[in-house]
């Protein structure tokens, strides 16, 4: 198993297309990191001058902050990684199958599972491997830029964070595993996969207040006043199913601790009576277990698919 | 060489593989002893393929069971693979590395260390004759080397048992006849049982001890080369070849085809591509023959009685299944023939089955 594993790994960290895949992520962390500090320092300048407070959490800002024209380094983790996973794995089997290695490799006495699964872990090496070192970079380039130094609970903070945008890539990786075992091109696994991202990442909102509008309809009517709630409850889970999102509240939660609750109640208690603190880290985490668990679960869940597909299938040349 | 007093090393009992309506295997009873070299041979589609996908537990049998060394294929695939060495067919590897790692991580997953799969490597390839693009990337082969490197890479984890898939598809007439050496000696000198199915009956010929025919997933014949020759004779089926010159020059007159056809018994007056004459008949008629010859004053050259050359064997065979599924359709379908049909006859094994083919569309 672990020779399959290093080759496979080896394989990635050779091939030009993970390389690419690497410096455009890193790239765009760097120019995303630029904008973020040039953000703050005006915002910083506009301190002194007593018109807004700085945030204790000045250091995890340089991730959610957003340059005049560019996105958060946030943002692009939770837009780019989808596109990182779904490139790491939709050709993992139907490549083998069309190069002809796969019946060879599967006449290796080794069990068959070995293979999908050393695929799959050779993977995700590779993807914490890139998010811990750019998000390492980002972290090194940021204290040097800025001259902050970020706390204990800030480095906490951003090496969950990083933990969770790895299984978030992983997640995209194992869908697209799923497909590579399906389909018999690589060019249609791609395809399916980018079309299921682009459907979670853009559309499902919509959908979801779609559906949330025609299950409770809200209005001016006391029945509609009523349904308000039970609607935006609605919206929330079905978006939640997108990984997408999930990370997105992930992101807000963690990298955010003035945010408590992800749930309408509480934020609209907070905007008016809430008193003015940050959340610990502890309770930041307690926030964001349920999306933890689900987005590992939808992780599982995709490459229990692709392992059973996989295992079912005939393999002939 | 084969050792039939040992129990079967290659063993299938009532082996069936469906795919939907089609019996791509069909009760298949094999039986390999050590040591031996089996060529399965058949048409396109008659499940070899499935039969040794089967064999290495690629592919799950609908019913019946194989058997490699006693363990049972599907539920001990692990060891199994352990013994079993497998060339497919379109053999390929990673396209990015280079030949030699390629062996290496083969031998790896065997569980050789890189030093000694290194050395072994080294080994066979020089083996199979390819040393010298051995460290060339493997995307940049050509079909016969790849073949060639396929080859070397069953033989890196030192198998009990070797099935091949076609092995010498794509490889020059020189390497063809390197590799025949090569087969032979595994089996010789390492005592390795090879299965090997192929659609080059010369060669399977050469190298095999016995041969299993195939058609649409049933096999319909087993055994040596000669004892199936015999077998058809048996069958009231006698077939020469020979040479017929007169005055230095090939003999085809029709006057002369006529005289062979008017012996009793002749079923089938042809001629090969390349000038020798085909005569069938349903007994023995070589002293007939002869007497017309030198009545004729025709030389004679290479006479042969054949029924030990596998061509004619697997075309009688595969005619009489055809046949056998017509049902009583064509029974006088030889005699018809005579001549005509046969005299330009194509000698590849390819169109023949289409002439068969076309010939059962009618
Ligand atoms: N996945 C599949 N689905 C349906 N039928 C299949 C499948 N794979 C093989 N077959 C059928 O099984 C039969 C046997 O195929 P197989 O590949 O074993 O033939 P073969 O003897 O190896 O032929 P060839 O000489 O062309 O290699 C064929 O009729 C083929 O159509
Ligand atoms: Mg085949």
């Amino acid at each position: 198993m672990h020779v399959l594993y290093r080759k496979e790994l080896s394989d990635h960290i050779n091939s030009t297309r993970c390389q690419i895949l690497y410096f455009m992520l890193a790239l765009v962390c760097f120019i995303a990191l630029y904008g973020a500090e040039q953000t703050l320092a005006q915002s910083a300048s506009q301190t002194s001058d007593g018109t807004t407070t700085v945030s204790k959490f000045m250091f995890l800002l340089l991730f959610t902050t957003s340059g005049s024209n560019i996105y958060s380094i946030s943002t692009f983790l939770g837009f780019l990684g989808p596109v990182f996973g779904i490139m790491l794995g939709f050709d993992a089997i139907n490549e083998e199958i069309a190069q002809g290695t796969l019946n060879r490799l599967a006449a290796q006495p080794i069990w068959r599972d070995t293979i999908i699964i050393s695929k799959f872990l050779a993977g995700a090496t590779f993807i914490f491997l890139t998010v811990f070192s750019i998000g390492g970079l980002v972290t090194g380039i940021g204290m040097i830029g800025t001259g902050l130094v970020p706390s204990g609970e800030e480095v906490a903070r951003i090496l969950f964070y990083l933990l969770m945008a790895s299984i978030y890539i992983c997640t995209w990786m194992a869908l697209a595993e799923l497909f590579s075992v399906t389909c018999r091109h690589a060019a249609t696994s791609a395809l399916s996969s980018i079309a299921i991202w682009l459907f979670l990442t853009m559309f499902m909102s919509l959908l979801a207040s779609g559906i949330a509008g025609m299950v409770y309809p809200t209005g001016q009517s006391v029945q509609g006043q009523m349904n308000t709630l039970a609607n935006y409850n609605l919206q929330v889970g079905l978006n939640r199913i997108s990984p997408y999102y999930l990370f997105s509240e992930v992101t807000t939660i963690l990298m955010n601790p003035n945010v408590r609750s992800t749930n309408l109640v509480s934020i609209l208690q907070s905007s008016d009576s809430a008193i003015a603190s940050y959340l610990t880290l502890g309770q930041s985490l307690l926030q964001i277990i349920p999306h933890i668990v689900v987005m590992f679960a939808e992780m599982i869940a995709f490459f229990a698919a692709a392992y059973i597909s996989f295992m079912r299938k005939e393999i002939r040349a | 060489m084969a050792d039939e007093t040992k129990d079967p090393i290659i063993q299938t009992v009532n082996l069936c593989k469906d795919y939907g309506e089609v019996h791509a295997v069909d009760h298949l009873n094999l039986q390999v002893h050590p040591g031996e070299v089996f060529g399965l041979l058949g048409p396109n589609g008659a499940g070899k393929t499935t039969t040794t996908l089967m064999l290495l537990g690629l592919t799950e049998p609908t019913s019946g069971h194989a058997f490699i060394n006693g363990l049972n294929c599907t539920r001990h695939s692990l060891e199994v693979k352990n013994l079993v060495g497998y060339l497919p067919d379109n053999v390929g590897f990673y396209p990015a590395m280079t030949g030699r790692d390629n062996l290496i991580f083969s031998g790896m997953m065997n569980g050789l260390s890189e030093a000694d799969a290194g050395k072994r490597a080294a080994r066979e390839l020089e083996r199979v004759g390819m040393t010298y693009a051995a460290d060339r990337n493997a995307g940049t082969y050509s079909r016969g080397m790849r073949q060639r490197l396929g080859i070397a890479d069953v033989l890196m984890k030192d198998p009990k048992v070797i099935i091949m898939d076609e092995p010498t598809a794509g490889i020059d007439p020189e390497g063809v006849r390197a590799m025949t050496v090569l087969i032979r000696n595994l089996a010789l000198e390492e005592h390795i049982t090879l299965l090997i199915s192929s659609h080059d009956l010369y060669q399977v010929q050469r190298i095999s001890d016995r041969v299993g025919i195939f058609v649409h997933g049933k096999m319909i014949a087993c055994g040596k080369v000669q004892d199936l020759g015999r077998q058809l004779q048996n069958e009231g089926l006698y077939m020469f070849d020979f040479t017929a010159e007169k005055n230095g020059e090939k003999e085809w007159s029709p006057e002369f085809q006529q005289k062979i056809r008017e012996i009793p018994d002749v079923t089938i007056v042809g001629r090969k591509v390349d000038g020798s004459i085909h005569v069938e008949a349903k007994r023995d008629i070589l002293l007939e023959l002869q007497k017309l010859m030198v009545e004729q004053g025709i030389a004679v050259r290479e006479m042969h009685q054949t029924g030990g050359d596998l061509d004619e064997i697997y075309r009688k065979y595969f005619e009489k299944a055809e046949e056998e599924e017509e049902g009583g359709k064509s029974n006088g379908r030889s005699g018809q023939n005579a001549g005509g049909e046969e005299a330009d006859r194509p000698v590849g094994l390819k169109a023949k089955l289409a002439a068969v083919r076309s010939r059962r569309k009618k």
